[in-house]
């Protein structure tokens, strides 16, 4: 009779081991995957935004370049916010003759869901050098209030 | 409606020529450059970018356009990105002889506008030949 030694003896082999292998490859690769769906949700519709939730507002970003104020109309209705406006071409100057016309001219309409309740009444929006901001507050029934803890 | 609808443009990034430290993203801006007899001008879009971080070059015939923003801090939580935010940068033979010291440069909501003037052409001289 053979004798095989305690510490000698073969490792027991986990039958799962393999499969807990597999699973951990794919649980990466599947996060490489969320993280770059994060990074560029594609729009369709123009402008690009990008909303940011502050702790008592809402921020919407988007790049509206060569848009004039006067030709921008923001307007909000209930949960909707509506962005409208147009680019003017430039006029061309006569004799001019193109290389590159890459620059779109015409008009937009974006209307968009706002994710939370927002106070109407406060909604403040701003455009410089081509960036539009706008600054939603939220309602107050949303709007996380700080409670004082006082020692007794 | 006669107006043309406008649609999202893809943002092409750009490569700078030396590779930086700062891993910064650079997007190629959509231009429209025309010649008349005169000049040549190009406008570009560079949403974001104040007159301070326009970096303008022509060297050996080669422009350049840079548009560097100031860094963005949003304390908030991202709700939806839809479009990132980068410098500006693209860079452009010209073929025409420009006279450097009269190129202009404007920025208005977003849009550069850089005018670059022909240079003279140079005049024939004549040479007199003295009888000796």
């Amino acid at each position: 009779m053979a004798f095989i030694r305690f510490a000698e003896r073969p490792t027991f082999r986990n039958p799962w081991a393999e499969f807990e292998r597999i699973r951990q490859g794919l649980d990466e690769l599947s996060r490489s995957y969320t993280e770059k769906g994060k990074a560029q949700s594609r729009a369709n519709v123009y402008p690009a935004l990008n909303i940011y939730e502050e702790t008592d507002r809402l921020l919407i970003t988007a790049e509206l370049p060569g848009v004039k104020t006067s030709d921008l109309e923001l307007s909000i209705e209930g949960d909707t916010l509506t962005i409208q406006g147009k680019r003017d071409r430039r006029p061309t100057e006569a004799g001019a003759s193109y290389h590159r016309r890459e620059i779109e001219s015409g008009s937009f309409s974006r209307a968009i869901a706002l994710p939370i309740k927002v106070d109407t009444e406060h909604v403040g929006a701003r455009l410089t050098n081509g960036i539009l901001t706008i600054t939603l507050m939220k309602a107050s029934a949303v709007t996380p209030r700080q409670i004082k803890v006082t020692a007794e | 409606m006669t107006e043309q609808e406008l649609k999202i443009q893809e943002k092409k990034t750009a490569q700078p020529v030396d590779e930086s430290t700062k891993s910064e993203t650079y997007f190629a801006p959509h231009v429209d450059i025309f010649e008349t007899d005169r000049e040549v001008t190009v406008i570009a879009d560079m949403p974001g970018v104040t007159v301070e971080g326009i970096d303008l070059a022509l060297e050996e015939n080669i422009l350049t356009l840079q548009g560097h923003r100031a860094p963005q801090q949003h304390a908030g939580r991202i709700v939806l990105e839809e479009y990132e935010n980068g410098h500006y940068l693209r860079r452009f033979t010209v073929a025409e002889t420009i006279d450097q010291e009269k190129i202009e440069a404007s920025l208005a909501d977003g849009v550069l506008t850089v005018r670059l003037p022909k240079a003279a052409p140079a005049q024939p001289r004549k040479i007199e030949v003295k009888l000796g």
